[in-house]
Formats: C-alpha cells, sequence, structure tokens
C-alpha cells in the first residue's frame, strides 16, 4: 500500500479520535466525578452541531456560530443538571440511565421542532478552503488538520487544568472519593454543576466543529454517544488519560476497519472493545 | 421466603390480564374501527413483555444490568427467517426448539465471556455483543442484510397431520402470546422461588456474601443470563411469526434501551413491573403519536416524570398502594402522604415485604 494513502488514513483516524475525544472526556468526568451516567451526552453534541448549523446561517460566519455555541451549549449544561440531575445524585445508576433517556427523548424532538428533519450541511469556511497536497492524486485538507490541532490543544489544556490547578486539583478528588471532598467543605453542588456545564461545552464544540466535515443530521447524538462509551470503557471510565487512549485507538480502528474490511467495519470497534475488555475487565487505566 | 404479593395487589393484577384475555370481546365494541389494529398491538407489547421480563431476571433480580438483550430476541427470530422455507410453512416442533437452542447456546457464550466484568462494564461489554449481533445480521447478505427477511408463510403447528392452531389467524395468535407470556411469568415466579432462584436473588443483593456461603456465583450468573437469554429468543421467535419479517433493528442497542427503560420504569425486580412497563411504554406511545406529531416531546416528559416521582417504578407505586392498611384501621389516607408516621402495631404487621425491594429481602436468609 502506498504510504501517503496510509499516512492520510492515520491522520483522519487521530482526527476523529481527537474529536471522540472532547466528547468522551466531559462523559468520563461527569461519570467519575459526578457519578452520573449521562445518556445524554450524545444530545449536547447534537445540540451544538446544530446550533453552529443554525447560527452559521444567520451570522454568516462559522466561527462566530462556534463561538455563540459553546456558551449555549454550556448554559444548557447547566440548567439541566441544576433542575434535573441533581435530584438523582443518591439515586440508582438505573434511575440517572431512565431520566436521561428521557432528555434524549426530549432533546430529539426539540430538534425535530426547532431545525426539522432534514439533512443539512455547512460549507468549509473560505479560509479552509484549500488542502495539502501530498501526491499527484492525493491531498489532505486544510480543514481537518485545523480541527485535529484545535482538539489536541484542548486536550493539553485540559490536562494542564486537571493536572496543574487548583479546579483540576478538586476534579481530580472528586473522582477519587466525593463524599470525602465534600466532607472538606469543598462547595461541591458548583463543581458539579460546572464539570456538567464544561461538559456539554465540549461536546458541543465538538459537534459544531465537525459541522464543515460531517452532515448535521437527525439521530447524530446517538451514534457519536454510543462510540464515546465505548471509549470511556476501553480506557477506564473516570479516567481522562484512559479516555484519550481509547479515543485514539477507537478512531483509528474505525478509520482502518472501514479501508481494509469495509463490509465489517463497525464490527471493528466493538470487536476491539470486546478484545480489550476481556483482557482488562475494568478499561485501561482503572 | 418466597416472591411475596399482597393479595389485592394479585387481584388487581388478575383483573388486569382478565381485561387483557377479554380484549377480543370488549374491544371490539369499545373500538370498532381500530379493533384489528389495537389487537395486533396489544400481541406485540405482549411480546415485547415477555422480552422485558427475561431483562428484569438479569437486571431487577441478579443485579446484571444488559444493554445487548435485544440481540437474542432479534436471533430468535432469525433462526426462524433462515429456516423458514420460502413458500412452506415451516414446522414449528422443529424451528421452535433449533431457534431456543441457537439463542441458548448464544447467550451461553456471550455470558460466559461478559460475566467476568461487573457494573458499567458488563453493561458496556453487552452493549458490544449485542451490537457485534447487529452488524453481523446487517452485512451478511445471506440474512437480507439491512433490508431484513420476510417469513412468507407462518410455522405450521401440527401433530399427525391435524392443525392445532393456525397462527395466522390474528385471535388464535392473540392468545398463542398471552398464553406464553403468563406461561413465562409463571415460569420465572417458580424458578425465582426455587433454590436456585434464592442464590441468583442473594447475588444481586450482595454477591461476595453469597460467595462467602460457598456458592460459586459465575455458574449461577451464566445459568441466569442463559435462560434470560433463550426466553429473549422464544420473543423473536414469537415477534418474527406475528409481523412476518425480521430486521437488523430488533437485535440493535434501541431496542435493548428501549426494554431496558420498560423494566426500570415498570419497576425492577418484580417480575409484574416490566409487564405493566411494555403496556405503558407503548401505549403512551401509540396515545401521544395519534394526539401530536410530536410524540416523542410528552413521551420524554413522561419518563421523567415518572423516575422523578416513582422511585421504584409503578411496581413500586401499585405495592404502595395495595399494602396501605384499610382505612378504619387510622387515617390511612393521611399517613400514606407522610409515608414515615407512626405506624399502629397492628397495620406495621399487616405490611408484607414489598416484593419491589426484592434485593433486600434475602438479607434474612436462614444462618
Amino acid at each position: 500500500m502506498d504510504i501517503w494513502f496510509f499516512l492520510i488514513q492515520v491522520l483522519n483516524g487521530v482526527q476523529y479520535g481527537l474529536l471522540l475525544f472532547l466528547v468522551a472526556s466531559g462523559l468520563t468526568l461527569i461519570f467519575g466525578i459526578m457519578g452520573i451516567i449521562n445518556l445524554a451526552h450524545g444530545a449536547f453534541y447534537m445540540l451544538g452541531a446544530y446550533l453552529a448549523w443554525w447560527l452559521a446561517g444567520l451570522t454568516g460566519s462559522l466561527a462566530a456560530a462556534v463561538l455563540l455555541s459553546l456558551p449555549l451549549a454550556a448554559g444548557i449544561g447547566y440548567v439541566i443538571e441544576a433542575l434535573l440531575v441533581r435530584v438523582l445524585y443518591k439515586r440508582d445508576h438505573l434511575d440517572q440511565v431512565l431520566l436521561t433517556y428521557g432528555l434524549i427523548l426530549i432533546f430529539n424532538e426539540a430538534q425535530r421542532i426547532f431545525w426539522g428533519n432534514d439533512v443539512h450541511g455547512v460549507t468549509m469556511p473560505a479560509a479552509f478552503n484549500w488542502s495539502i497536497k501530498l501526491t499527484e492524486a492525493q491531498s489532505y485538507p486544510s480543514y481537518r488538520l485545523f480541527l485535529s490541532a484545535v482538539c489536541a490543544a484542548l486536550a493539553v489544556a485540559m490536562y494542564v487544568v486537571i493536572a496543574r490547578t487548583r479546579f483540576g486539583m478538586w476534579v481530580r478528588a472528586g473522582a477519587s472519593n466525593r463524599d470525602m471532598v465534600a466532607a472538606l467543605g469543598i462547595n461541591v453542588k458548583l463543581l458539579f454543576g460546572v464539570v456538567f456545564a464544561v461538559g456539554a461545552a465540549l461536546a458541543g464544540l465538538a459537534g459544531a466543529l465537525s459541522t464543515p466535515i460531517t452532515s448535521v443530521a437527525p439521530g447524530m447524538g446517538d451514534t457519536v454517544l454510543i462510540l464515546c462509551f465505548v471509549v470511556v470503557v476501553i480506557g477506564g471510565v473516570g479516567s481522562v488519560k484512559g479516555a484519550f487512549l481509547g479515543a485514539m485507538l477507537i478512531g483509528l480502528a474505525d478509520t482502518f476497519g472501514k479501508v481494509f474490511v469495509p463490509d465489517y467495519a463497525s464490527f471493528t470497534v466493538y470487536g476491539v472493545m470486546a478484545a480489550v475488555l476481556l483482557w482488562k475487565p475494568r478499561g485501561l487505566f482503572a | 421466603m418466597t416472591f411475596t404479593m399482597s393479595r389485592r395487589l394479585a387481584i388487581l393484577l388478575l383483573v388486569l390480564l382478565a381485561a387483557l384475555a377479554l380484549f377480543p370481546l370488549w374491544g371490539k365494541l369499545a373500538f370498532a374501527a381500530k379493533f384489528p389494529f389495537l389487537m395486533q398491538k396489544l400481541t406485540g407489547i405482549m411480546i415485547l413483555a415477555i422480552l422485558a421480563m427475561s431483562l428484569d431476571l438479569l437486571v431487577g433480580v441478579a443485579g446484571l444490568v444488559s444493554l445487548g438483550h435485544a440481540a437474542f430476541f432479534g436471533l430468535g427470530g432469525y433462526v426462524l427467517a433462515m429456516m423458514s422455507p420460502q413458500y412452506e410453512a415451516a414446522n414449528l416442533w422443529l424451528v421452535l426448539p433449533c431457534a431456543l437452542g441457537v439463542t441458548a447456546l448464544a447467550s451461553l457464550v456471550v455470558g460466559f465471556l461478559s460475566i467476568r466484568t461487573s457494573g458499567i462494564y458488563f453493561i458496556m461489554v453487552t452493549l458490544a455483543f449485542g451490537q457485534m449481533g447487529y452488524y453481523f445480521f446487517n452485512d451478511s447478505k445471506a440474512a437480507g442484510g439491512s433490508d431484513g427477511a420476510f417469513i412468507y408463510v407462518k410455522p405450521a403447528v401440527e401433530a399427525f397431520g391435524v392443525t392445532l392452531l393456525d397462527l395466522d389467524q390474528k385471535l388464535t395468535f392473540f392468545y398463542v402470546a398471552l398464553g406464553t407470556l403468563v406461561a413465562v411469568y409463571a415460569l420465572l415466579r417458580l424458578l425465582l422461588a426455587s433454590p436456585f432462584g434464592r442464590v441468583v436473588r442473594a447475588i444481586g443483593v450482595n454477591e461476595y456474601r453469597v460467595q462467602g456461603l460457598g456458592f460459586n456465583p459465575m455458574a449461577y450468573k451464566l445459568v441466569a443470563f442463559t435462560i434470560a437469554g433463550t426466553i429473549a429468543g422464544l420473543g423473536g421467535f414469537l415477534a418474527a411469526t406475528q409481523y412476518g419479517f425480521v430486521n437488523p433493528a430488533m437485535l440493535g442497542w434501541h431496542q435493548s434501551g428501549h426494554v431496558l427503560v420498560m423494566v426500570i420504569l415498570g419497576g425492577m425486580g418484580t417480575l409484574f413491573g416490566p409487564v405493566l412497563g411494555a403496556f405503558i411504554l407503548e401505549l403512551a406511545h401509540f396515545a401521544f403519536e395519534s394526539v401530536t406529531d410530536h410524540w416523542l416531546l410528552p413521551m420524554g416528559v413522561m419518563v421523567i416524570a415518572i423516575v422523578l416521582l416513582l422511585p421504584k417504578g409503578v411496581a413500586g407505586l401499585l405495592i404502595q398502594w395495595t399494602t396501605l392498611p384499610p382505612p378504619q384501621a387510622g387515617e390511612g389516607g393521611e399517613r400514606s402522604e407522610t409515608g414515615e408516621g407512626p405506624h399502629p402495631p397492628t397495620a406495621a404487621r399487616r405490611v408484607p415485604p414489598s416484593p419491589a425491594s426484592g434485593r433486600g429481602e434475602v438479607k434474612e436468609a436462614p444462618p
């Protein structure tokens, strides 16, 4: 096989993995810190994508739309946490599953009411209307590189915040022992609210940034949700490092699966997951 | 200790069952225009209720939350579709045991691999196997791919050349589904009352203690997983017979999640709860859909309201209602609101341990 072709697939896989990481990191933090299985996390991805498409249409600029959709997704996340999720901290995990399932239904219907059932697309911003020529026939679109760079920068920023700041210390402490953090006098309610909102914003950002390369369609949140659960579980629930590794693994497995075994591409992702869990039943980092 | 149920609750459930069983009589008068459709709908719901009950054995009783249970449902249906000759009826005495055997084997293998994990990891491993099953049928050309496969002629139920049941008759099939539903319920109740069932229930409460008592929880979990998978396969077989059609969506995680919602909504670990959950969810879907195009919205609100207001599901509410002390024993209505009020000793003794907390009961295992 051509080395350039291989390189393009690796880049695609990494880019897909980084995008998944943005969504999955929020999911793993919400589970690790708050103990909430948030099925509605994929809905924020969808929300981000629809907001970006809708605002891009209104403002005429995708950049403005992405920047506007970020606080919107965070705000909606914060409100949902304060109104609904907060009631369930002491409840069984399955009650949370059921509640967030109900939220998915509401989100999906709200999307249908506001934006209809059609599949939409966002045109590539003019600034990225070029690609890097690799050989005579093959080139790599600049937007995908930009997307990878943004996601990687966010991953680094997340690492710095979690490892180096006081807020990150709370987050880490919350992930390892929630009750102790509360006992130490840290405002857990606020911490949970912020984590949920940040998770929602990250998922929304991933959705918004992906609009030029994927279509904005109903049900897009569900696919991403399941893949992100796979990522989180492979990495070990609650571990951001694990989520990163898991996202890379799944991004590459999915991309290469589509190239080498197109008929069984979706199979590869779940195959990787089953293999990892049979080897390490609690994920790679747990 | 058995799966106790207050007499009032039993009567209430029997009344509901009788209303369902007599639906072909009164439904025709009440909903003349929609009657055939409703018959089909109710038959379908009963089949889903069978699936929900089998999942309750895992989720509510053994504490194994599976998000891939529909895979066995779909598999049971696909076995029928693959074994049916194109223009003739398949022999039920051949295809049904095959469908059950294949799903039992599949659930044995999947269970063997999955029960090593627990908690959210178990949820995800079962999801992964379920999705593998989904993509297996979705991508395989022999099974019709994403379009699914048709069963043109329903299986024949014959003995010595005499047709015993004509599954093509809507009324016959309605009662076949109802009979299976009741039979599966009775079977699971018997199973849970047996020594085997007690151990499985105890695992749902505290697996380590069961291990400490000298049982091997893995073996019990595996058998429970296989039984649940086989019953799900039976449900899938019935569903495929009813619709004459199978498609990969029967195996997908949407279907698994849908059934899990029925179980939680209805009330885990009660067996009858998931049946009620199936009826409530499907009938609400049907009712909302006939009123508004945006039926998902009220549906989501209903699900959220039930989670917030009824922590033990609909079954928990029924148990609470039916075990209230009779009004003359005290200010029953008032106390029910405060819940924690001081019970007079007579009323307190009247309250049997609630089956909804089935997980709690087994703690009183004999020393």
